[in-house]
């Protein structure tokens, strides 16, 4: 990551406002919503690493969450629903140089983009993909998505959800990916952590950033003001420590916080050129 | 100096060419009839520094190649009509936010998974308008495998000019062809390069409405940071729904396609100055067209041959021209009549157009287009 890390000395504190767009203020989102502690904490960890806003590019899906990366003062690609990974796999394959962020809604992610997901988890570029989970399609108006919990209320399931729900981190894992972790915006300072050592991994890590949807989800299903749903995650949460076990009424095995796993894999990028070198030797080219 | 000629099939000459114009990227998925040219780029890529990835599907694909240019590459992806179907959605995408990229539709028997191994011409209205909206597309069809090689140098070369995707799209027959093809020397084909924006320009505006309607295009790492985003968007890349700024965004992009058709358009024409009767067609139908054109004519029947090279931006005022000028036009394709739509609306009287449709996987042989047009005359 040597170019893309800027080289002064003693930097300074963090600022959200040196690294997002002012004049695009006021922003879209609903008083409360959790996306704005994701792009915080995505924000602030890219400060610690000193990144060089030249050499960040955000690639980002259709969804509140795909929203999100045009505040950023960097590279922003806003694609389309359910494929910012596979974008994101072309760019970074020609620009090694980028750091390449992907920011991504449950909808996104999980159900049209479910595809994308396991095959960048299975390859390892290095790319670090944040889902943005509200449970709920918030910018469509609060449908059902492959992680809202059972029972829930949504406007596709007035009478409660009754589809079973993904976990995305261990569907991540399993599917490969070299770094897997999770975490609630409750505790911005960890999320930071959390993102932080994701953009430090060499290969492709997978965030899952419990968000909550206010406006939709949240009024739905009488979970409370904004204070209430983010004091709310406390309760379903539960410390890496504590281990996976299916007890609570919802988001069941979920809310394990913390890197899930982490496993040193070859980054496919450079495992690619590195072929492609000796094939050229090979033939004396 | 004499001509060096090579044996060589149309897949492959399709992917020297896109090599020769400098595609540095190519992401695909495999499907007959198209895979050849996937299998030949994983080859020949790495040893050029580029790079090769085969993705999970079409979507995906068309996704890393918009990804890749976006990056500063040039880039292609190669597939058939089930795959060209999936990648729509996107294609539409590289349109709206201006991306260059190449799309090489190599034409099976349709609809649905059809015949695979199969000629057809089904998808040219798809390649028009696959994608939803209004949105601005260029098409070319080549006939031959040197065709082949010369407009695939030539979509690269458009698709830079005018920061769009090109569409290359041929028949399952030309893919498989194997004929002998002069390839130019390296060093004299002629590559385009898309219009880079200065990295020291201040106030840069990445959708700006430029003269030429085309605005110059700015890398990730050149230090404007821009956005790019398939909303429509003002002339700053960022999104609106003002009606008059919509309007502007969407007919730039249309009429930096519409007010060059003289850079675009590209149309054979075989004996059409004094033709009686007009043929059009396109790709291997035009080749059986031609041969047609040669017998009639040494029985003394005056008949003329135009060929849409470019198909999209439709060479309107040439087939006006030369379809007035004709008694009757026949337009023979493999499909049941979606070529002889757009020249019925393009001539003074559309009761003169007759069709010539084959959709069971055969090519149109030459004898039948002559049978056809000895019947025209007779009635
Ligand atoms: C192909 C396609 N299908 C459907 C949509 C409509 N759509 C826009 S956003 C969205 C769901 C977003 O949900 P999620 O990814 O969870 O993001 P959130 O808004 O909750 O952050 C859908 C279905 C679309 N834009 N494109
Ligand atoms: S609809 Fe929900 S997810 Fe979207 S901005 Fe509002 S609170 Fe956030
Ligand atoms: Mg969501």
């Amino acid at each position: 990551m040597n170019e893309i890390v800027r080289k002064d000395a003693v930097r300074p504190a963090f600022d959200i406002k040196d690294y997002l767009r002012l004049d695009l203020m006021p922003h879209f989102m609903c008083p409360g919503c959790g996306h704005g502690i994701a792009l915080r904490a995505l924000l602030w960890a890219t400060h610690e690493l000193g990144i060089e806003k030249n050499q960040l590019a955000v690639v980002s899906g259709i969804g509140c969450s795909g929203r999100v990366g045009a505040y950023i003062d960097a590279n922003t690609y806003h694609t389309t629903h359910g494929r910012p990974l596979a974008f994101a796999t072309g760019l970074k394959l020609a620009r090694p140089d980028l750091k390449v962020i992907v920011i991504t809604g449950d909808g996104d992610c999980l159900a049209i983009g479910g595809n994308h997901l396991i095959h960048a988890c299975r390859r390892n570029l290095d790319i670090t993909c944040l889902m943005l989970n509200n449970e709920v399609y918030g910018m469509t108006g609060g449908q059902v998505s492959p992680t809202t919990s059972v029972n829930r209320l949504t406007t596709t399931t007035p009478a409660g959800n009754c589809e079973p729900t993904f976990d995305a981190c261990k569907l991540a894992e399993a599917a490969g990916a070299s770094f897997v972790g999770r975490e609630v915006t409750r505790q911005a300072p960890a999320l930071k952590n959390l993102i932080r050592a994701a953009m430090e991994h060499d290969g492709f890590s997978f965030v899952e950033v419990m968000s909550d949807c206010t406006e939709i989800y949240g009024r739905k299903n009488d979970l409370g003001e904004s204070p209430e749903m983010i004091l709310s995650q406390k309760a379903d949460m539960r410390p890496e420590a504590f281990g996976n076990v299916a007890d609570q009424p919802f988001r069941p095995n979920r809310l394990v916080t913390g890197v899930l796993a982490k496993q040193e894999r070859p980054e496919y990028g450079r495992t690619y050129r590195a072929r492609a070198a000796l094939e050229r030797a090979k033939k004396g080219r | 100096m004499t001509k060096t000629l090579t044996p060589v099939a149309g897949n492959h000459a399709c992917a020297l060419a896109a090599i020769a114009a400098g595609c540095r990227f190519f992401a695909g998925y495999p499907i007959t009839p198209s895979s050849e040219i996937a299998e030949f780029m994983s080859r020949e890529l790495p040893r050029v520094d580029g790079v090769f990835i085969q993705m999970e599907d079409e979507i995906a694909s068309i996704a890393a190649i918009i990804g890749a240019s976006l990056g500063g590459s040039k880039t292609m992806t190669a597939t058939s009509g089930p795959g060209f179907s999936l990648m729509q959605e996107n294609l539409g995408y590289a349109a709206m936010t201006e991306t260059p990229c190449v799309i090489i539709n190599v034409m099976r028997g349709g609809p649905s998974t059809g015949m695979p191994t199969r000629p057809a011409q089904g998808d040219i209205m798809q390649a028009r308008w696959g994608s939803h909206g209004d949105h601005p597309i260029i098409v070319v069809a080549p006939a031959s495998v040197q065709e082949i090689h010369s407009e695939t140098i030539r979509a690269f070369n458009l698709a830079e000019e005018f920061r769009t995707p090109v569409v290359v799209l041929y028949d399952e027959i030309v893919a498989h062809l194997m004929e002998m093809v002069e390839l130019p020397a390296a060093g004299t084909i002629k590559q385009v390069d898309r219009k880079w924006a200065d990295a020291a320009q201040a106030n840069y505006l990445p959708y700006a409405e430029t003269p030429d309607l085309v605005p110059p295009m700015s890398r990730p790492g050149d230090g404007h940071r821009v956005h790019v985003t398939g909303l429509t968007h003002t002339p700053d890349g960022f999104p609106t729904q003002k009606p008059d700024l919509a309007d502007r965004a969407l007919m730039r992009i249309l009429d930096k396609i519409e007010k060059n058709r003289g850079k675009i358009e590209k149309i054979e024409a075989i004996e059409t100055d004094d033709a009686d009767i007009l043929i059009v067609a396109i790709g291997i139908v035009a080749r059986a067209a031609r041969s047609a054109v040669a017998s009639l004519r040494s029985e003394g029947i005056k008949v003329g041959l135009l060929r849409p090279v470019t198909l999209w931006p439709f060479p309107e005022a040439a087939v006006r021209a030369a379809a007035n000028n004709a008694r009757v036009v026949l337009v023979p394709e493999m499909n049941t009549g979606q070529l002889n739509r757009e020249v019925e609306r393009l001539v003074d009287a559309p009761a003169k157009v007759a069709g010539l449709h084959r959709v069971d996987g055969e090519p149109i042989a030459p004898g039948e287009i002559a049978a056809r047009i000895r019947e025209m005359i007779a009635q």
